[in-house]
């Protein structure tokens, strides 16, 4: 198993990495027993998202997926950031090993999450 | 800087080794040939399975020659099974896989298996030994020393309470982790079988010994030549035998110094862990563990994280974390001890050699807690 240079990037220095004071959305996902939580914050002004950071206990993949999705979102409308599939977040990391696709599912479902609860905060 | 702490994954080979093997080269007839260039091979590894049995306190007829550790654990246990009808055997929680997977297999081919916990430190219950056995029993197979936490079995007390129990009972050990770790003298206890391997002590990936007891009889696992007392047919492994022996002749000369040294480093490391980084937790003690084996957990962040931000350091180190065990669970061991699934996630194992230095444990102590600090920051654990 060997990473693409674009995740050991990731992951020796993660984008936006913290939370957000007063966020407009969180989504948190995965358990320690397993081995990966993500926890993802993001800023949405006028539909569209405007800051996104995380925090993650996981593998270099958990990192890397999570610092890219908050690259990936930001400047995005909600809809559009709904619609990253953990197949777009693999892509831009240059590909992931097999065994590590599920930290991209995870990336994906912890955005879906905090969209959740953006729409939840803002019916 | 380049710092191997890795040593019981695999060992680097000793000069002394790769000379041995050189010379191997020179002896190229097959030891079961009639002639006198076979015989010359034949002397050449009998002196090589001299020097392994002086290492573990036996005679060389004890000895038969493997291709590791894995295929010694294989053969004792489904080599003597098959010489008895008895459906009940016994092993511990903490095995290596080479153990553990293959009980789960006879399992599912009807063996009633016990497997036996442990306690907190990683020592297996003798009392649940003693419980457990029962007319039926076949076979007890318990490791020597565990290769994660390097928790120290005691393996004597756990024969002693077996042969009380019958002599028929067959008990094996896998010792792969206590050779060349710990002094050894197998003759000395009522042992019938134990598994040792060349690439943990600085010789060839690639071979291994079981010890047999002198009049135990088991099964080869292959069908072929009567090779190493009729075990283990197959032309032998000359160059791997020579490299193996070499092995052995060395962790005997060493060691008094590698156990005074290992113990010395293991100290240093965890005394300068315990003072600059802050929820640490020491999995299988100090005392009760192999010198050379230090097992630790970095509460709320994960292990090949650590792993990784270690490598771009040039140390090498592994962890019992799901992601490094290629499945989605975490250490066998360290859950059979009671440690919680996040600090097992979170645990590293730093691994002594031969050639570990007191400078490389300094190194280390340098570079982890920015490490540590710096994954902390990234956790949503940490609040």
């Amino acid at each position: 198993m060997q990473y693409s240079e674009k995740v050991m990037d990731h992951f020796r220095n993660p984008r936006n990495v913290g939370e957000i004071e007063n966020p407009d959305g969180i989504g948190y996902v995965g358990n320690a027993a397993c081995g990966d939580i993500m926890e993802l914050y993001i800023k949405v002004e006028e539909n569209i998202i405007t800051d996104a950071k995380f925090k993650t206990f996981g593998c270099g993949a958990a990192i890397a997926t999570s610092s890219i999705m908050t690259e990936l979102v930001k400047g995005k409308t909600i809809e559009e950031a709904e619609k990253i599939s953990n197949k777009a977040i693999i892509e831009a990391l240059d590909g992931l090993p097999t065994i590590k696709r599920h930290c991209s599912v995870l990336a994906e479902e912890a955005m879906k999450k905090a969209i959740e609860d953006y729409r939840s905060k803002n019916v | 800087m380049e710092v191997y702490l890795d040593n019981n994954a695999t060992s680097p080979i000793s000069e002394k080794v790769a000379e041995a093997i050189k010379d191997s080269f020179a002896y190229y007839a097959n030891p079961s040939s009639v002639h006198s260039l076979g015989i010359r091979v034949r002397n050449f590894m009998d002196d090589a399975r001299n020097k392994v049995a002086l290492a573990l306190g036996v005679s060389k007829e004890e000895i038969i020659f493997t291709s590791g550790g894995t295929e010694s654990d294989n053969l004792a246990i489904l080599g003597s099974l098959k010489k008895t009808s008895k459906k009940h055997i016994v092993t511990s929680l903490v095995e290596h896989h080479a153990v553990l997977n293959l009980f789960k297999q006879l399992e599912k081919e009807g063996y009633e298996v016990t497997y036996l916990p442990v306690d907190k430190d990683g020592i297996v219950d003798l009392d649940s030994l003693s419980d457990c056995l029962r007319p039926d029993t076949a076979l007890v197979s318990i490791m020597y020393a565990n290769n994660e936490t390097g928790a120290i079995q005691p393996i004597e007390k756990a024969v002693q309470i077996v042969k009380n129990m019958s002599e028929k009972i067959i008990f094996h050990t896998d010792a792969v982790q206590a050779f060349g770790k710990l002094p050894l003298s197998l003759r000395s206890i009522p042992i019938d079988m134990a598994s040792v391997s060349a690439h943990k002590i600085n010789g060839p990936k690639g071979v291994g010994a079981l010890y047999v007891r002198k009049g135990l009889k088991i099964m080869p696992l292959f069908r072929g030549g009567h090779h190493e007392y009729g075990m283990r047919p197959g032309t032998e492994n000359i160059m791997g035998i020579a490299g193996f022996g070499a092995a052995s002749d060395e962790a005997v000369e060493n060691l008094s110094s590698s156990i005074e040294k290992y113990t010395f480093l293991k100290k240093r490391l965890w005394e300068g862990i315990y003072k600059t980084i802050p929820r640490v937790l020491l999995n299988g003690g100090l005392d009760k563990t192999l010198p050379n084996t230090l097992n630790v957990s970095f509460t709320n962040i994960e292990g090949e994280s650590i792993i990784i931000m270690l490598d771009l350091e040039g140390i090498a180190v592994s962890s019992g974390s799901a992601c490094t065990s290629g499945s989605l669970e975490s250490s066998h061991v360290l859950s059979a001890m009671g440690v919680p699934a996040a600090a097992a996630q979170g645990s590293i194992r730093f691994s002594f050699g031969r050639y570990n230095t007191e400078e490389e444990v300094d190194y280390v102590l340098e570079k982890l807690p920015p490490i540590v600090s710096r994954l902390r920051a990234m956790s949503p654990l940490e609040k």
